[in-house]
């Protein structure tokens, strides 16, 4: 384990803050699996919208799919609202080398064509190896590449972070 | 002791090819349907078509026709964005005297990735299987009378989906198993999957006594075998594996085990009729029970593209 230091709870906070400035009417709200997922859900019932918000996965579409397959999740994308025209918030917890982004983008281009896609994440961990950058990152760390940082809920829907050691 | 290990899995325990049901592990099949249930709503999109299988080359290998299979795996394949090739096999190289690996060999020569097999001979997938590079996969599209283990797994699917649990159910198999390569699969899969209740149901030529070993119960009459199942599973009478005096004839065997309105009262309220068809009509299976409210046999064919998918990418993504 990392001595890293980071408040999940608050930095959402200051997100929800951050996503309240940008926020245009009409908007529409997607995580990306897991993590992603749970930040949308919270932000979605934070700011009071109608409905359900969006779950995407990258799993249909990752560049790494010949070196390491499918992985054993039940993540599966589901959309609530029409893709063509609309604008999309699209919100992850790690931002890392990009990568995700790009096969998110894919997977949502497949449901049809946004007006527009913003990009919001909890932390901005750099490494990025695609041109991808957010419009809002609520905290920037440096990690060790081999370093794995992921969002974690507990029992109580309390945000935590997890930092692990890749094999 | 040295355990010789399952050739359908790598040395992690991920599928690397499909040849049968038989000894695969619970949480692999439980894999499988997972995923299907992920290709499931692809079908749903705008772009029905993943890139999972870019750049790679599927080949259609049927040595024994069916229009069907061929045709599903076909979809499944192009919508992984895979480059398909059918080949009618029985009537080029086959033909012309060429032996089964002279044939595997030359098609790998051209760069295959996958080989999709339907032989008459069981075990044909086998022995394609241990002669193919590390990297290229097989999948068994039906063997002899041996496994036809994507058929097995869609028939998984379909119950999963109707029923949600597999361990309170009864599953009811009917008519020709003794030629049935899909009732070996769904029995092996039922049995994996925590099935506890499992019945082969027809007449003594066509339901092998041995059956009793693989812990299904055997029943010579319908109304046993149906009585309070949750699923019934028809299968076709397959009168051209038949030689010699196994059956009286397909009137007689509809009269005894043809599932009618008046049958099918006997199961569970909400029991689900299956079948991998094609139907004969008026011979296993009544039209009304075909085209009936607890009919599931249309959905069946298309969870089948769904499950055809997720092998296939499944196996695809692992190495040898």
């Amino acid at each position: 384990m990392s001595t890293l230091n980071l408040d999940a709870q608050a930095l959402y906070a200051e997100m929800l803050a951050a996503v309240r400035a940008l926020w245009r009417p009409g908007m529409q709200v997607l995580g990306i699996w897991s993590g992603g997922a749970w930040l949308a859900e919270r932000l979605h019932a934070d700011l009071g919208l109608p409905g359900k918000p969006g779950v995407i996965t990258s799993a249909l579409h990752r560049d790494d799919f010949s070196a390491r397959g499918f992985g054993h999740g039940k993540d599966a994308t589901k959309i609530p609202f029409e893709v063509d025209g609309a604008h999309i918030l699209l919100i992850d917890d790690v931002l890392f080398t990009g990568r995700t982004i790009r096969a998110v983008l894919n997977e949502l281009f497949d449901f049809g064509r946004p007006a527009s896609v913003t990009l919001a994440v909890l932390v901005d961990r750099g490494g990025r190896e695609l041109p991808i950058q957010p419009a809002l990152a609520a905290a920037k760390v440096v990690l060790p590449a081999a370093q794995r940082l992921s969002l974690a809920r507990l029992d109580d829907g309390q945000f935590t972070f997890s930092v692990k050691d890749n094999d | 002791m040295l355990q010789r290990r399952n050739p359908q899995l790598n040395r992690h325990g991920e599928l690397i090819h499909l040849l049968s049901i038989e000894g695969l592990p619970r949480d692999v099949l439980a894999h499988i349907l997972d995923t299907a249930g992920t290709f499931l709503s692809v079908n749903d999109r705008d772009v029905k078509k993943v890139p999972l299988l870019r750049g790679k080359s599927v080949f259609n290998l049927f040595f024994e026709n069916s229009t069907r299979t061929r045709t599903t795996f076909e979809i499944a394949a192009k919508r992984l964005s895979a480059d398909v090739l059918n080949l009618d096999i029985a009537r080029s190289s086959t033909a012309k005297g060429e032996s089964l690996l002279d044939t595997i060999a030359n098609l790998s020569a051209m760069h295959a990735d996958m080989f999709v097999v339907r032989h008459a001979e069981s075990g044909a997938p086998y022995l394609i299987a241990q002669h193919v590079a590390p990297h290229v996969h097989v999948v068994n599209a039906g063997d002899g009378r041996h496994a036809h283990p994507t058929q097995g797994l869609l028939d998984m699917y379909t119950i999963r989906h109707y029923k949600r649990d597999f361990t309170q159910l009864s599953v009811a198999i009917v008519g020709d198993i003794v030629h049935s390569r899909v009732a070996r699969s769904d029995i092996h899969a039922l049995t994996t999957l925590g099935v506890p209740d499992i019945r082969a149901v027809g007449p003594k030529t066509l339901v092998p006594g041995d059956l009793r070993q693989m812990g299904v119960r055997v029943c010579h009459d319908l109304d046993e075998g149906i009585r309070d199942a949750d699923v019934i599973i028809m299968l076709r009478l397959q009168n051209e594996r038949m030689s010699g005096a196994m059956l009286p004839s397909a009137g007689e065997f509809s009269m005894k085990y043809g599932l009618r309105p008046e049958k099918l009262g006997l199961a569970k309220p909400d029991a689900i009729v299956m079948h991998p068809g094609p139907i004969n009509r008026g011979v296993e299976i009544d039209s009304s029970v075909a085209d009936g409210a607890h009919s599931v046999i249309l959905p069946q064919v298309t969870f089948g593209i769904a499950v055809r998918m997720a092998v296939m990418s499944i196996i695809a993504g692992n190495e040898a």
